[in-house]
C-alpha cells in the first residue's frame, strides 16, 4: 500500500446535529480528513452523511430548527465561529443535482462565487478565470465557442461540471460533493470520477455516495456511517478488504441499505 | 339521459361561455356603433370633448379625457402599491415562507382583496380625503392622487399574493447553489430569486394594472367627477369606469350610445392587457 | 466596497425593510375595518334587518327631534339575497359543466380557447357586465330588474367557479375514474356520482369565494337593479340591495349616520364568507 499524505485539514469534533430537539441526525462524530486526498461518506439513506457535509460549509442554517454543537476546523479556523458566507467560500459544494443559475450565462455562471457577493473584476482576470476553471473540470473545449449561451443548455454532466468549475474558481480548501453523479448517466458518472482523481491535487475532496463502487474507486480514505454515527473511518482499501466493524461488513457485502 | 346527451350538455356549457363572451363584445359594439358613427372611431377616441347639451346639437363626447383619467389613475396605484406589495411577496414566499406568521399576513392582505369596493370608496372619502386635505395637498381633497392610493390598496393583495407564488416556486437547489457561494440572503434574493421569478413577477403586476384600470365605485367617489383630462396628480378627473357609473342612469340616445361606447374600449383594453399577463403567466411557467 | 461587515449590513437592512413594508401593508385593513365598526356599531339593532328604508322626510324629522333615523335595511337584505340566489342558480350549473368539460378535455384547442376566455372574464371590469345586462334584460324587459341584476352577478361568478371546478377535478387521480369506468358504470354517473362528490370540497369553496365576491357589488346593480324603497319580491321589478342603499346614503345627506351600519354589516357579511370558504378549504386540503 502506498504511503498517503497524513496532513489534517479538516478536523471534526464530537460534531452533533439535531432536526429535532433530543434525536441526533449526526451524533457526536470526531475525524481528521488529509489534506490533497478524495475521502468518501458512505452509509445507507438516512445515516446522516449529507447531514454531516452540510453541517461543515453550515449549509444548515439556511432551516432554521436545526442545531449543531461540536467543533469543525479548516486549516485551523473554528468554522462554527466565522460567518457562515465567509465558511461557504473556503469549503465548496456540489449539490446532487447540477444547479447551474439559468439566468446566467456559462461564463457569468463560472464566475457566479464573485457576482453573487458584488466583488468586481478586470475583464482579463474574469476571463483567465473562467478559462482555467473550464479547464480544469475538462470543460473548456465543450464550451469555449459558446461562452454567452445560458447554462442550462448543457447537458446533465456538462452542468454538473459547470457546477464544479463554478466552486472551483472560488479556490475554495476543500469541496464538498453531496452524491455528485446520482443523477447522471453512467457515461457522465465515469468522466466526473476521473476528473475528481485529478483535481485532489487542487483541492480537498469529502464526496457522499450511496455507490460502494465509486467510493472503492476513486475515495483514499472511507467513512462509513449508520444511524448517525461514524461506524468505520479507514483507508478505503483496508475498509473495503478488512472492515473491522461488523455492520460496515454488513453493508458493504449488500445485506442491508 | 344517455352518455352522449350527457356529454353534449358538458360542449354546450363550455360553448355558452364562449357565446357570452363573444355576446358581450358583440352587444358592445353594437351599442357603441351610433357614437362611432357620429365621431368616428378615432375621432371618439382621441377627443377629450364631453359635453351633454340639451339640444342635439350642441352634444359632443369623447374618450380620451376617462382614456387619461384611467391610465393615470392606474399607473399611479402601482407605482404606489410596488413598495408594499413587493415585501409582502417576498415575506410570505421567501422570508417567512411556511411559517405560521407568513400565513397570517397573507391571509390578512388577502382579507383586503375581500372588502367591497364601495367600501374602500366610503373609507377614501371620509378618511383619506379629509387627511389629503389637512396636509394641504388639494383643497376638496378628490382627485387622481386620492383615487390612486385607496386603488393601490385595492390592488397589492393581487399582486403580493401572485408574486409570491412565483417566487415560492424558485427551486431551492437554485437558492442553495447560491448560499453554498457564500452569498448572503440579500445577494440570493437579489441576483438569483428576483431574476428567476422576474416574468412571474411582473406578469403578477400587469394582472393586478388590469384590476385597477377596471375598478369602479371606489373610484367614483373619489376622483371628483370631471369630464376633462386631469391636469395634474391632486386634479380631478373621471375613469372610463368611474363616467359610466356616474351618467349611466340618466343617459339615453347619443350618450348612452357613448358610454356604451366607452365601456367597449375598457372591455378592450383589459382583456388586452389580462391576455398579456396570463400569456406571460404561461411562458413562465413552462 | 464589498466587505464582509457592509454586505452583512445591506442583509440586515433588506430585511428589516421588507418587516416593515411588509407590517405597513397590514395597517389599511385594521384602519378600515375598525373605522366601519366604531361609526356602525351603534345603528345595528332589530329594526335594522327588519325595518326597510326611511324616507329622506322621515330621517329629517327624526335628526330635527333628535332622535335615531328608523327604519333599517331589510329591502337591501332580502334583494342582496335573492338576487346572489337567482344568480347562483344560473352560474353554479353552467359553472360547474363547464368547469368538468374542460377537465375532462384538456388538451385540445377548444378547451384552451374556453379557458383564456374564462380568464378574460375574470378580469373583465364589473361595471361592463352592468352594461351588458342592462343590455340583455333591462332593454328587452323594459325596465330595471332584479333578474337583471342576477344576470350580471352570474356572469361575474362563472370564471371562478369554472376554474375552481376544472382545478379541483383536475388534481383528482386518473385511477378514479378508470376504477368508475371499470366497473362498467357509464360515463354520466362516472362524473356525477364518483368524480364530482370527490372533488365537492374545491367546488364548494369556489363557490363560497364567487358569492362573497359578488355579494358586495355595486356598480353592475346600479345599471340593472336600480334600487326599490320597499321589500320586493318580485324579480321582474327593480330591488334594491345592501351595497345600492349605502351609495343611497351617501347621497343623501339625511341618511349619512346608516351608511356605517350598512357598511359593517356588508363587510362582516363578505369578509365571514371569504374567511369560511378559506378555512374549509385548509380543512378540505384543497
Amino acid at each position: 500500500m502506498e504511503n498517503l499524505n497524513k496532513t489534517p485539514i479538516l478536523s471534526l469534533k464530537k460534531l452533533c446535529v439535531s432536526y429535532t430537539p433530543g434525536k441526533f441526525a449526526v451524533n457526536n462524530v470526531s475525524a481528521d480528513i488529509y489534506e490533497g486526498l478524495i475521502t468518501s461518506v458512505m452509509g445507507p439513506s438516512g445515516c446522516g452523511k449529507s447531514t454531516l457535509i452540510r453541517a461543515i460549509n453550515r449549509m444548515h442554517e439556511l432551516y432554521p430548527d436545526i442545531r449543531i454543537s461540536g467543533n469543525i476546523e479548516l486549516k485551523g479556523r473554528d468554522l462554527l465561529h466565522i460567518n457562515p458566507s465567509e465558511v461557504r467560500r473556503m469549503a465548496g459544494m456540489v449539490f446532487q443535482r447540477p444547479n447551474p443559475f439559468p439566468t446566467m450565462s456559462i461564463y457569468d455562471n463560472v464566475l457566479a462565487g464573485y457576482k453573487l457577493i458584488g466583488i468586481k473584476q478586470s475583464r482579463h482576470e474574469k476571463d483567465e478565470l473562467v478559462e482555467s476553471s473550464l479547464k480544469s473540470v475538462g470543460l473548456w473545449d465543450e464550451v469555449k465557442d459558446g461562452l454567452s449561451k445560458r447554462g442550462s443548455f448543457l447537458s446533465g454532466g456538462q452542468q454538473q461540471r459547470l457546477c464544479i468549475a463554478r466552486a472551483l474558481a472560488l479556490k475554495p480548501d476543500i469541496l464538498l460533493m453531496d452524491e455528485p453523479t446520482s443523477a447522471l448517466d453512467p457515461i457522465a458518472t465515469n468522466l466526473i470520477e476521473e476528473l475528481l482523481v485529478k483535481l485532489k491535487k487542487e483541492v480537498t475532496i469529502v464526496i457522499v455516495t450511496h455507490n460502494m463502487t465509486q467510493a472503492a474507486r476513486i475515495s483514499d480514505y472511507s467513512m462509513f456511517m449508520y444511524l448517525g454515527e461514524l461506524v468505520e473511518y479507514d483507508r478505503t482499501e483496508i475498509m473495503f478488504t478488512n472492515p473491522s466493524d461488523k455492520r460496515t461488513e454488513e453493508y458493504l457485502t449488500g445485506k442491508f441499505g | 339521459m344517455s352518455d352522449k346527451i350527457f356529454r353534449s350538455l358538458l360542449l354546450v356549457s363550455a360553448l355558452i361561455l364562449l357565446l357570452i363572451f363573444a355576446g358581450m363584445f358583440f352587444s358592445l359594439s353594437k351599442g357603441a356603433v351610433p357614437a362611432f358613427r357620429e365621431f368616428g372611431f378615432f375621432g371618439f377616441i382621441f377627443s377629450d370633448k364631453w359635453i351633454s347639451g340639451t339640444g342635439q346639437s350642441t352634444e359632443q363626447y369623447g374618450a380620451l379625457a376617462f382614456i387619461a383619467g384611467t391610465l393615470m389613475t392606474s399607473i399611479l396605484a402601482l407605482l404606489i402599491c410596488l413598495p408594499f406589495s413587493l415585501p409582502v411577496a417576498f415575506f410570505v414566499g421567501e422570508y417567512f415562507r411556511g411559517k405560521k406568521v407568513a400565513g397570517v399576513l397573507g391571509g390578512i392582505v388577502d382579507l383586503l382583496a375581500g372588502i367591497p369596493s364601495i367600501v374602500y370608496g366610503l373609507w377614501g372619502f371620509y378618511a383619506l380625503r379629509p387627511l389629503i386635505q389637512s396636509l394641504g395637498l388639494s383643497e376638496q381633497g378628490f382627485g387622481v392622487l386620492t383615487s390612486s392610493l385607496v386603488l393601490a390598496i385595492m390592488i397589492i393583495p393581487y399582486a403580493a399574493s401572485l408574486s409570491a407564488e412565483f417566487i415560492r416556486m424558485v427551486p431551492q437547489e437554485l437558492k442553495e447553489g447560491a448560499y453554498s457561494l457564500g452569498a448572503t440572503r440579500a445577494e440570493v434574493i437579489r441576483n438569483i430569486i428576483f431574476p428567476t421569478s422576474f416574468s412571474g413577477i411582473f406578469s403578477a403586476y400587469v394582472l393586478a394594472l388590469g384590476r385597477a384600470i377596471g375598478e369602479t365605485m371606489a373610484v367614483t367617489m373619489l376622483i371628483g367627477n370631471t369630464s376633462r383630462i386631469p391636469r395634474g396628480l391632486m386634479d380631478t378627473g373621471n375613469t372610463m369606469a368611474s363616467i359610466i357609473a356616474n351618467q349611466f342612469g340618466e343617459a339615453d340616445g347619443l350618450k348612452l350610445s357613448s358610454l356604451i361606447a366607452i365601456g367597449l374600449l375598457l372591455f378592450l383594453i383589459t382583456a388586452i392587457v389580462n391576455f398579456l399577463g396570463r400569456l406571460m403567466i404561461k411562458r413562465h411557467s413552462v | 466596497m464589498s466587505s464582509l461587515k457592509y454586505r452583512l449590513f445591506k442583509n440586515k437592512l433588506l430585511t428589516l425593510s421588507v418587516v416593515i413594508f411588509s407590517a405597513l401593508t397590514a395597517v389599511p385593513l385594521v384602519l378600515i375595518i375598525g373605522k366601519v365598526f366604531l361609526k356602525g356599531w351603534r345603528q345595528i339593532n332589530w329594526d335594522f334587518f327588519t325595518k326597510t328604508t326611511p324616507t329622506t322626510l322621515d330621517a329629517l324629522l327624526a335628526i330635527n327631534n333628535n332622535q335615531p333615523i328608523p327604519g333599517g335595511i331589510a329591502n337591501g337584505i332580502v334583494g342582496t339575497l335573492m338576487m346572489v340566489l337567482v344568480a347562483s342558480v344560473i352560474a353554479i350549473p353552467l359553472g360547474v359543466m363547464c368547469g368538468i368539460y374542460l377537465s375532462e378535455n384538456r388538451k385540445t384547442k377548444f378547451s384552451t380557447v374556453v379557458r383564456f376566455l374564462t380568464d378574460l372574464l375574470q378580469g373583465t371590469p364589473s361595471i361592463i357586465l352592468g352594461i351588458i345586462a342592462y343590455l340583455w334584460v333591462v332593454i328587452p324587459l323594459k325596465g330595471y330588474s332584479a333578474l337583471a341584476g342576477s344576470v350580471a352577478l352570474a356572469i361575474m361568478m362563472l370564471p371562478l367557479i369554472v376554474r375552481s371546478t376544472e382545478e379541483t377535478m383536475n388534481l383528482l387521480p386518473a385511477s378514479l375514474k378508470e376504477a368508475g369506468l371499470a366497473l362498467g358504470s357509464p360515463y354520466r354517473s362516472v362524473v356525477l356520482k364518483v368524480l364530482l362528490p370527490s372533488a365537492f370540497g374545491g367546488v364548494f369553496t369556489g363557490i363560497l369565494l364567487a358569492v362573497s365576491r359578488v355579494i358586495g357589488e355595486t356598480a353592475p346593480l346600479m345599471l340593472t337593479a336600480l334600487g326599490a324603497t320597499t321589500i320586493q319580491w318580485d324579480i321582474t321589478k327593480p330591488a334594491s340591495a345592501v351595497s345600492l342603499l349605502i351609495w343611497e346614503f351617501y347621497n343623501d345627506p339625511n341618511l349619512q349616520s346608516m351608511i356605517w351600519s350598512a357598511s359593517l354589516f356588508l363587510l362582516l357579511l363578505v369578509l365571514s364568507l371569504n374567511i369560511l370558504a378559506k378555512q374549509l378549504a385548509k380543512k378540505w386540503r384543497i
